[in-house]
């Protein structure tokens, strides 16, 4: 399942990530799977969607959907004071838009940080996580797009 | 310049230059199969088409090189350079004989019988045997080239080389062939080039992937222009207004002329129907006119593609069920060549195409007949509908029966797959017929597929589009105007001149409430209701809010969002939002008795797991007085009417009112009920034969569908028993109870077929898990002089056989608990005392595998459960045979 720029990643000195927080948990995506970063923007609500679907938004003459990422790691909602931003990816041809709180800058990681996802880490995040970026002070969670995109239907029913 | 001949010269001109290539790379690989296969569908084709925009001098040739061609697939003849030489040759003439048409328009004087005799000589070689000279083919292959060079003596003989006689030299001249190829190749080339059809280089041949791509790209640059436009109403007097106004112009100019691109004229859909006509009318000895008008009607070439083969089904249903023979037309006072019109023509952003013929009309009785035997409805409800109700059977899945099927129609596609593949693409059709002067369907689909008009309408705050296809109306519905919305029970309906509308609320369908409205500014408010049709069925939309309509282009909803069946696609607003395009087949679905539904499974939980009954039965809810609400089978029921009390009339101290130019009497529920002599009185009718009755009742409440369990049975005379509908307590008419007060004989009205004498003390024994219909059916049974037994599995009934009861007839249900009907059957067949005794299956089940299998385990007839008079009139016709036989 892990996508092809990954696999070559590992292999390279260092690769590049955009990182973004959930929750004050800091995460990354290859820079190359990112097509846009955006701030709040009016979303569609769909009705009768799963629930981490947040809608559909118009990317410049695209119809995006918006992911929730904070609903997908069943994570608490955002209190709605605060404000929101999304990364959009491409997967298989379509444009998903991931909600997440903050956006941050584009990181270049070395491979001698990277380690596989410890055993203690809960399922339903492993589930996403391509492994973990030693930081200084903090760590770095990959997320696995295709992953996160792969809903269960028992968990969206 | 004629279009199809022009696009004949194109098309015939490439494929000569693909066949070119192809046969000498057959030349050189004899055995491909599918390159053989290429050239000869190529080959075909032209012959096909010269065949028929009537060019004989073209297709004699083509036929003739086809014919080798065919014995080559076959393996009669096998690939030798003089073959290919000699079809190469043939392709030349072709070519030149273009030529000449390109410029004159028509086939040149002459004719080739030279070449014919040749080719013709080539393939019966075959069959001749003639003894392989090989050496002969190095000649052979020198002739390829000048076409004079090949009228020699040697090529009209044109022996075969045999590969297994002469390995050696075969193999030397394929050699020898694939060096002297290229330079043939060359000469072939100038010779096409010099000749370079010009008609050919009028038009290019583009990808439809190329132009469904400018497509997609021309709908983004619609959506951002009106993005623009949006915005730049809210500004005044900006620098940009005139360039934004030329944008625009030139923005729709655009998008029309990649919609041209995409058009191509409906008469590209019909150009083998005047020959599919002439075939028929040859097969089925009929005389038939085929006039097509509006051939020139352009649309998409996608709904044009998707619309060929249910057109041409349409037309040879025409030919062969619609039109009469000659014989019969001039019976009818009609001309005897019988008409198929096609008429084509725009219509808003819609094309209509009409399919009509003056033949005898749908044959409805035909029809009821069929849906009847078919189990497509029972009686009393084919009885109940109109004769446009009825015609649209034609349209039910497997309705074409052995009786219809010809060598012309019946070939599997059948009128559910025409009507299923014009719904598919957003079309309707529309079916009229008059009896003896013809049928006709209208069909009407989106020009294009790509951009379509939808309204626009709002809903808990959340905007959708609702395709102006299906929409046929929009209605304003306000506590206190005309139009107000009703409930029953928990179904919301409109009346809609005269005519009760089921509505389908959008809020509660799509779980649109989020607390934000409270439920009383809801239903004091205003609703608007858009009426909306899907195939037959016709049911309003009730919404908060109804914009515009605006053109939108669809876009395919994302993958992770398939699952949601509510919606056909998505879009972008000219403001720049995104909305969901509404499914009207999708909410129809849904809505198929959504609210009760629920309260149908509410009920079956309440009644708990004890409960086997799962046969789901359609019940008229009504009410007579106060107190509990009554119900009885829909099924049983006729029609539902509603007289003026004032038209009610007395005969013999009992009411009685004039109904369809005849007396048919009024029954109370009970005695104590007083017939209204004012306003309207609703009746039920049930009918049997030519007699009717009709049951008076203060009100009609809902039509639902329930899983039925009998609580508690009643010893009331005319209740069977009490069960639970929609959640309330209501009590199971017992409608035999009626039917008799109405005409003591109603039962012994079999007698015209001798039943009575024949059940008279039969004795019956019903097996039924059902305790409804045991109850329903036993009063009915032994009104009808049978004396009847029930058991209420097979177990007991199989109890009784070993107690050593005798019966005269079994009637029994396949779908039980413990041992099913097929497993009883087959107990009793085997080996026991019933061996001789009838069976027969009273089920639900009637798909044909089921009759099959009923029979092979030994069921003497197959019943669908409900159907009364099938009921009575198969005992009456087993016992009676039974009896016979004994």
């Amino acid at each position: 399942m892990k996508d092809k720029s990954m696999d070559a990643g590992l292999t390279e000195e260092s690769r590049e990530y955009v990182t973004m927080t959930v929750a004050d948990q800091l995460f990354g995506i290859p820079v190359l799977t990112v097509q846009d970063v955006l701030g709040p923007q009016r979303i569609t609500r769909i009705p009768l969607s799963p629930p981490e679907i947040a809608g559909a938004l118009n990317l410049r003459g695209r119809i995006v959907t918006a992911i929730d990422v904070r609903r997908r790691l069943q994570l608490p909602a955002r209190s709605a004071d605060t404000s929101s931003m999304s990364v959009v990816v491409d997967h298989k041809g379509e444009l998903y838009s991931l909600i997440v709180d903050a956006v941050g800058e584009v990181m270049s990681l070395p491979a001698d940080s990277y380690e596989r996802n410890p055993a203690t880490l809960d399922p339903r995040w492993r589930e996403v996580s391509g492994g973990i970026y030693r930081l200084k002070g903090k760590l770095l969670v990959v997320l696995e797009v295709a992953r996160l995109l792969e809903m269960r239907r028992a968990d969206a029913a | 310049m004629d279009d199809l001949l022009r696009e004949f010269l194109t098309e015939t001109t490439e494929s000569i230059s693909l066949l070119d290539l192809e046969l000498v790379k057959l030349e050189q690989n004899p055995n491909d199969p599918e390159l053989l296969s290429n050239i000869f569908r190529l080959v075909h084709t032209i012959k096909g088409t010269c065949g028929f925009l009537g060019l004989p001098r073209l297709e004699a040739v083509a036929h003739a090189s086809e014919n080798i061609l065919g014995r080559v697939r076959d393996g009669e003849l096998t690939v030798t350079p003089a073959a290919v030489s000699l079809i190469l040759e043939s392709l030349d003439r072709i070519k030149g004989l273009l030529s000449v048409l390109e410029q004159t328009e028509a086939e040149p004087a002459g004719e080739d019988g030279d070449l014919i005799q040749r080719l013709n000589a080539l393939a019966e070689g075959a069959a001749s045997a003639a003894p392989a000279a090989a050496e002969q083919s190095l000649p052979v292959v020198e002739a390829l080239a000048p076409v004079e060079a090949e009228e020699t003596p040697a090529m009209s003989a044109a022996p075969i080389a045999e590969p297994e006689a002469a390995p050696a030299p075969a193999l030397v001249s394929e050699e020898a062939l694939a060096e002297s190829k290229p330079a043939g190749k060359s000469l072939a080339a100038e010779v096409v080039e010099a000749k370079e059809s010009t008609v050919a280089m009028q038009s290019i041949r583009v990808g439809v992937d190329v132009l469904e791509n400018l497509m997609t790209m021309v709908s983004e640059l619609v959506l951002t222009r009106n993005q623009l436009l949006q915005i730049l109403r809210s500004q005044k007097d900006t620098e940009f207004t005139t360039p934004l106004q030329r944008l625009n112009h030139v923005t729709s100019e655009l998008q029309e002329g990649v919609m041209k691109t995409r058009m191509q004229p409906i008469g590209n859909a019909w150009s083998k129907l005047p020959r599919l006509v002439r075939d028929l009318s040859h097969e089925l000895s009929k005389k038939i006119d085929l006039q097509m008008l509006g051939a020139e009607t352009e649309l998409d070439r996608q709904v044009l593609e998707l619309i060929k083969d249910p057109l041409t089904h349409l037309v040879r249903n025409c030919a062969d069920h619609g039109l009469e023979g000659p014989a019969d037309r001039k019976k009818a006072g009609k001309p005897d060549t019988g008409r198929i019109t096609l008429n084509a023509f725009h219509e808003g952003g819609h094309i209509v195409i009409e399919i009509s013929d003056d033949g005898r009309g749908l044959p409805l009785d035909k029809i009821r007949a069929k849906a009847l035997a078919n189990k497509l409805a029972t009686e009393t409800e084919i009885a109940a509908m109109t004769d446009q109700q009825v015609m649209q059977f034609i349209f039910k899945a497997g309705f074409s029966t052995a009786a219809q099927v010809t060598s012309v129609s019946g070939r599997g596609v059948g009128m559910d797959v025409v009507r299923t593949n014009i719904e598919k693409i957003g079309g309707t059709v529309e079916l009229k017929s008059r009896p003896g002067k013809g049928t006709s369907f209208i069909i009407k689909i989106p020009l294009t597929l790509a951009i379509v008009s939808a309204l626009i309408v709002e809903c808990g705050g959340e905007r959708f589009a609702i395709p102006q296809i299906s929409v046929l109306e929009l209605v304003r519905a306000a506590p206190g105007s005309e139009s107000t919305i009703e409930r029953i029970n928990d179904a919301s309906v409109l009346r809609l001149r005269n005519r009760l509308l089921p509505l389908v609320s959008l809020r509660e369908l799509l779980h649109l409430d989020d607390g934000k409205v409270d439920e009383s500014k809801r239903s004091s408010g205003e609703t608007f209701i858009v009426v909306t049709q899907v195939g037959n069925y016709t049911f309003g939309i009730m919404v908060d809010r109804v914009f515009d309509t605006e053109e939108i282009v669809v876009k395919p909803v994302a993958p992770i969002l398939r699952d949601v069946g509510m919606f056909s696609g998505n879009t972008i607003l000219g403001d720049g939002s995104v909305i969901m395009i509404l499914d009207p087949n999708g909410i129809a679905e849904a809505s198929g008795g959504q609210g009760h539904a629920e309260t149908a499974h509410a009920a079956e939980e309440l009644a708990g797991p004890a409960t086997h009954e799962n046969e789901r039965v359609t019940l008229l809810v009504f009410r007579v007085g106060g107190g509990t609400p009554k119900a009885v089978p829909l099924s049983l029921i006729a029609r539902l009417e509603e007289v003026d009390g004032k038209s009610i009339e007395f005969g013999d101290g009992r009411p009685l009112v004039q109904y369809r130019g005849k007396l048919m009497p009024l029954v109370p529920v009970d005695a104590t009920y007083e017939t209204k002599r004012e306003g309207r009185q609703p009746i039920l009718v049930f009918t049997d034969g030519s007699r009717s009755m009709g049951l008076l009742v203060d009100e009609i409440v809902d039509i639902v569908e329930e899983r039925l369990s009998i609580e508690m049975s009643a010893k009331r005379p005319g209740v069977i028993g009490s069960a639970i509908v929609s959640g309330k307590a209501t009590d199971i008419v017992d409608t035999g109870h009626y039917l008799i007060q109405a005409y003591p004989d109603w039962f012994g009205n079999m007698d015209r077929q001798g039943a009575r004498a024949a059940s008279d003390g039969k004795r019956l024994l019903l097996v039924d898990d059902s305790p409804f219909f045991r109850n329903l059916l036993a009063p009915l049974l032994s009104t009808a002089g049978y004396e009847v037994t029930t058991a209420e599995s097979a177990d007991q009934a199989l109890g009784l056989c070993e107690a050593g009861r005798d019966f005269d007839v079994i009637v029994s249900d396949i779908e039980m608990p413990g041992m099913d009907g097929f497993q009883f059957a087959e107990t009793v067949r085997k080996n026991s005392r019933w061996q001789e005794t009838p069976l027969v299956a009273l089920t639900s089940r009637t798909a044909p595998q089921d009759i099959d299998r009923g029979r092979q385990v030994g069921f003497t007839d197959y019943i669908a459960k409900l159907d009364r008079e099938a009921l009575l009139r198969t005992l009456s016709e087993t016992t009676g045979s039974a009896r016979g036989a004994a």
